[in-house]
């Protein structure tokens, strides 16, 4: 680990003011930051340790849906009475990711702010524009197994790693943003950018900013949800493929669908299209089967990650097969 | 000052180690599992992969089992850090230390003490459940889940997972379908 400045702040203020110093980056759990650190991927001039801050509550919003502090650490959340009925899919999917002792630690913001766990990035020592801008991609013509089919670019085709941010992703959470002079939120798809050629670049997040709350919307009476995940191993491993699904029902009809996928694209992935053809519609294995086909319809796959389009598909098929049959509790 | 002195300036820390407190001045790139190890002589937290992917370094922050290679000691001013030191009451043993013996639940015992600060928590935790809901018991799934992010390389699991469930039954925590066999 390289030398830092260490800063233990007590209000937003100070933090926002100390982050805009070049090379400053957060504090909270440390799971993801820390790691980078000791890699020495990541070599801040300060780290700014916000975990005095009064960010740990989840509260209800006046219009309905709730409020996750950033600091809220994962076990909490996904522990939570209120989330665990309101939102099982977002308990289920903080639950398929890492360890418990991880969990413990790590944050909502944190979560969101994960670096991706592609191993050219995290070896650092190959070619690649994530971490060395305008070095390229060692994974374009390198061992591409875990990489992404959807939204890629020729400079990147690295995952998201998290499993949490694709149930929010399928909730259309908003993230809170605070520190400019405007507070403000933004929706957890347009938070997360495209590679395109700025691997570098991936969040929405200015200087100044930080994350202080997701908001979740209120879901209707009869949504019914699952987090699907397939992984290489049963416990404590990153997904290969994962699918987030919320449907609203009104009797045996779907109204709206949402789906996310997680382990297969560049940022937690909505598939608007796919999701399109569940509205208003009556559920069936063949309807259910059209939609993953559609949702896979843009992949890039390569020669190591080419299982992944048919795995998806079934893994969507699945989740909806299984989100049909699950009442809200 | 160069800029690496400047950065690397220590700051008087106190932590909280199994009771006991130390004023430490540290350097804020230690983490906690250097600072216990090499500062304290705590030696039975163990250093292993130090990325948080195996569990050696499990500690108990707050009674909450935590990864000590990805805390940084400065953080935890103000926390109550258990180590496998603390387990014990002085010469006697915690039950879970106990368990391990008697059913030889340690082979190289690399992941013995971060595999038993989470079992106490676990435990610990279950007993308290239990105040509010007397039909509170573990299972073994739950025993696994908790121990997910710990590794064997030994693969000595089972064994492991048969002393938690004994300190578990004698905590009244569990209960046991089968007996445990002689010959394990």
């Amino acid at each position: 680990m390289k030398p830092f400045r260490y800063h233990r702040i007590k209000t937003l203020q100070e933090a926002s003011h100390l982050t805009q110093e070049p090379g400053a980056v957060i504090l909270a759990g440390g799971t993801n930051l820390i790691d980078m650190m000791r890699l020495e991927i990541m070599n801040p001039a300060a780290v700014v340790d916000i975990q005095s801050l009064p960010l740990n509550q989840i509260e209800t919003l006046p219009s309905g849906g709730f409020r996750i502090g950033s600091l809220v650490r994962n076990s909490d959340l996904a522990f939570h009475p209120s989330i665990q009925k309101e939102y099982p899919v977002l308990s289920q999917a903080i639950l398929s990711g890492a360890s418990p002792q991880i969990r413990n630690q790590a944050t909502v913001g944190g979560n969101l702010m994960q670096r991706t766990r592609c191993t050219y990035f995290r070896d650092g020592i190959s070619p690649c524009s994530k971490r060395n801008p305008g070095t390229g991609c060692s994974a374009e013509h390198g061992y591409h197994r875990s990489h992404a089919v959807l939204g890629i670019s020729d400079s990147c085709s690295a995952t998201h790693p998290s499993d949490m941010c694709v149930a929010l992703a399928a909730l259309d959470a908003q993230i809170v943003l605070e520190g400019k002079k405007e507070k403000r939120t933004v929706p957890i798809t347009e938070f997360y950018l495209l590679p395109q050629n700025t691997p570098w670049k991936e969040t929405a997040l200015e200087p100044a900013e930080i994350i202080t709350a997701v908001d979740l919307p209120e879901l209707p009476e009869g949504t019914r949800t699952c987090y699907l995940k397939v992984r290489d191993r049963s416990s404590y491993e990153f997904a290969l493929v994962s699918a987030a699904v919320v449907l609203e029902f009104n009797q045996n009809q779907i109204q709206k669908a949402r789906i996310a996928l997680g382990g297969i694209a560049v940022k937690p992935w909505r598939v608007p299209e796919a999701e399109k053809l569940l509205h208003h519609s009556t559920p069936s294995k063949k309807l259910f089967q059209t939609c993953a086909e559609t949702a896979l319809k843009g992949a890039k796959p390569k020669k190591d990650n080419e299982f992944k389009v048919e795995l998806a598909k079934r893994v969507i098929l699945h989740a909806l097969s299984l989100a049909s049959k699950t009442k809200k509790e | 000052m160069p800029i690496n002195a400047e950065r690397s300036r220590k700051k008087l820390t106190s932590l909280k180690v199994n009771g006991r407190v130390y004023e430490k001045a540290l350097s804020p790139i230690s983490t906690l599992l250097e600072i216990l190890r090499e500062d304290l002589g705590l030696t039975g937290t163990k250093h292993g992969c130090e990325l948080g992917e195996c569990g050696a370094c499990a500690v108990l922050l707050n009674d909450v089992p935590v990864l000590s290679c990805l805390t940084l000691a400065v953080e935890c001013e103000g926390k109550e850090i258990t180590t496998i030191e603390g387990l014990a009451d002085g010469n006697r043993l915690h039950p879970l230390q106990t368990a391990f013996a008697e059913l030889g639940a340690a082979q190289c015992g690399y992941c013995t003490s971060g595999i038993l600060c989470v079992a106490k928590s676990l435990l610990d935790k279950a007993a308290q459940e239990k105040k509010s809901n007397p039909g509170r018991e573990l299972s073994r799934a739950e025993i696994k889940e908790a121990l997910s992010g710990n590794i064997c390389r030994c693969t000595g699991y089972l064994k492991i997972i048969e002393a938690i469930e004994l300190t578990a039954e004698r905590l009244n925590l569990f209960h046991r379908c089968e007996p445990v066999r002689e010959d394990r």
